[in-house]
């Protein structure tokens, strides 16, 4: 891939990533922190990407431990958000009660 | 897997991420963007073992990889699953730092690598430095940051004589190194940078005082997504620098709208390790009386009021008294009185922290109302329940110009007729600044753990 071209994908990225969160209430900014954060564990791709490269000890070992790490983000990442957002959900039922 | 095949998926696995985050940003979809999010984590994670291969070079350590997998699944999962509502801000500073730390990890096997064959290139080095760098500061930092929200150390900020100049001389330090690896590569360049990358991560975050933490988590959080663009960039993979760019760029502007919301200049909060002052002890320590109340007076305020505002704070959330707060606001509601909660944007630890514990608790989401609609109310209140919660109602953030939360929006709550604080003891807020308010003539202090005292209360108001 060229430079030019990474840089290319760069700077577009910057820009829909600042437009995707531009409105969003303080409600959500917990949970889209904690999304987003899920999302950098995708550094997991990377982590398998070199282990799968690693021929000495120390390069696998530290690859390896990279692989629990970014794992550990990931999954863990997305997990903890969707309890966060769970928790949401029963606005509508609430409603409904209110309003018998 | 056929090179197109892979790049097409791995393509649509970038998709997803700018979709998840489209959808978080709405509370209607905001569940569905997460699992949109964590489907494409999962596609690119799994296309990743059928990459394209050169030809004769098989794949490597396949197995220890996915007994990495399936370790850091059996950490993370229960972690999040078993996580008291009230302490998830600390995990996701946690998960931050493991994701930063893991970046640092994959930069610095790459560099390994591609130290093989000579110097690496100039760019590959400036990435390699980069993510190093601010992967080991946000680890580091994220483990602080932890430590404080945890309180297994003050919240307060710690400063020590000539902190600022230790920081600015580890920085210096650090970007020496950094252009030390850049010239001339090694290994051991590369280490002393690491090393002190890690005290800067420390050093940057200990000044900061406990309400500014969120927002540092956000900041971490948005530098660990320009690390893993960088190391994207080294191992020539689109997928991983879009994803960490629209982290880094979506984590910004986050980052600005809290410290917004928190009425906090996000330079102050950032240099803040620069130009803090060793803080000014506050309370001169003598002492001076309140007025404090029993279960049953509070229940008669309470009974005779037209219009209650509850507060809650994280005093209420680490007694767990969500339920016991609902049944105390469910019986003035049935006798006439008109009961809403007063939600401060940073209630809690951070920014919506509160309105996932009330949800929690199934307190009917419109008894919530945001400071901006609640605060033109207060003076038309006869009573404000303040449940564990201080720094936002603190008039010192109006008053006292050069406390730590000085400039932050509070609750108004002095505006209403009588203010009932419950407390466990008189010791001050998580920034740790004295509130005056606990001295005024119209203040009622409750003592104790914050669900016993409000059991108390109910019980005191069936009876009356």
């Amino acid at each position: 891939m060229t430079t030019m071209a990474i840089l290319t994908i760069f700077l577009l990225a910057i820009f829909v990533g600042f437009e995707v969160v531009s409105k969003v209430s303080t409600t959500l900014h917990t949970p889209l922190m904690s999304g987003a954060n899920a999302i950098h564990g995708i550094i997991l791709v990377g982590a398998i990407i070199v282990a799968d490269n690693a021929t000495s000890t120390l390069e696998t070992s530290l690859s390896i431990l990279a692989v629990v790490l970014a794992t550990i983000n990931m999954v863990g990442g997305f997990v903890v958000t969707d309890r966060m957002l769970e928790m949401f959900k029963g606005k509508p039922k609430a409603k409904k009660e209110v309003a018998k | 897997m056929n090179h197109n095949v892979y790049d097409v998926l791995g393509l649509a696995a970038a998709v997803c991420f700018i979709l998840a985050l489209k959808g978080l940003s709405t509370p209607k979809t905001a569940r569905r963007g997460n699992l949109i999010g964590a489907a494409g984590a999962t596609l690119a994670t799994v296309i990743v073992f059928f990459a394209p291969r050169p030809a004769g070079d098989p794949h490597h350590n396949t197995l220890l990889i996915l007994l990495a997998i399936a370790f850091g699944v059996l950490v993370g999962v229960p972690a999040a699953r078993k996580i008291q509502m009230t302490q998830m801000p600390q995990l996701v500073a946690l998960f931050n730092g493991v994701g930063g730390g893991a970046a640092a990890l994959v930069a610095t096997v790459e560099y390994l690598n591609l130290s093989k064959d000579g110097k690496p290139s100039t760019a590959n080095l400036v990435a390699t430095v980069f993510t190093v760098i601010v992967g080991c500061t946000s680890f580091s930092g994220s483990v602080i940051t932890f430590m404080k929200l945890q309180e297994l150390m003050t919240t307060r900020p710690v400063v020590f004589p000539a902190g600022r100049f230790v920081i600015a001389a580890t920085l210096v330090g650090v970007l020496g190194t950094g252009g030390w690896v850049i010239a001339s590569g090694g290994n051991t360049p590369l280490l002393v940078m690491g090393g002190l990358a890690l005290l800067f991560g420390v050093l940057f975050v200990l000044p900061v005082g406990g309400a500014d933490v969120p927002i540092v988590i956000s900041l971490l959080n948005a530098f660990t997504g320009l690390t893993v663009a960088a190391s994207g960039y080294v191992l020539q993979s689109t997928l991983l620098i879009v994803a960490g760019t629209l982290v880094g760029a979506s984590g910004t502007i986050l980052t600005r709208l809290m410290a917004a919301a928190m009425g906090r200049s996000l330079f102050g909060t950032l240099f803040g390790a620069f130009t803090a002052k060793p803080q000014e002890a506050t309370g001169t320590g003598e002492v001076r009386s309140v007025k404090s109340g029993s279960p049953d007076d509070v229940a008669i305020l309470l009974n005779y009021a037209q219009r209650v505002v509850i507060v809650p704070g994280f005093g209420l959330a680490v007694a767990q008294a969500q339920h016991t707060v609902r049944e105390l606001a469910d019986l003035l509601a049935a006798k006439g009185v008109d009961v809403a909660y007063g939600i401060h944007p940073v209630a809690g630890r951070m920014p919506g922290h509160m309105n996932v514990l009330l949800a929690e608790a199934n307190v009917p989401y419109e008894q919530l109302v945001e400071m901006d609609e609640v605060n033109p109310t207060f003076p038309q209140t006869d009573v404000v329940l303040v449940v564990g919660a201080n720094d936002v109602v603190n008039p010192a953030a109006k008053t006292t110009p050069g406390c730590p939360i000085y400039g932050m929006p509070i609750l108004d709550v002095s505006e209403a007729g009588n203010v009932i604080f419950l407390k466990r003891s008189m010791r001050p807020g998580f920034a740790g600044i004295e509130n005056e308010l606990l001295y005024d003539a119209k203040t009622t202090l409750l003592f104790g753990d914050a669900k016993d005292s409000l059991t108390k209360v109910v019980s005191a108001l069936k009876a009356l």
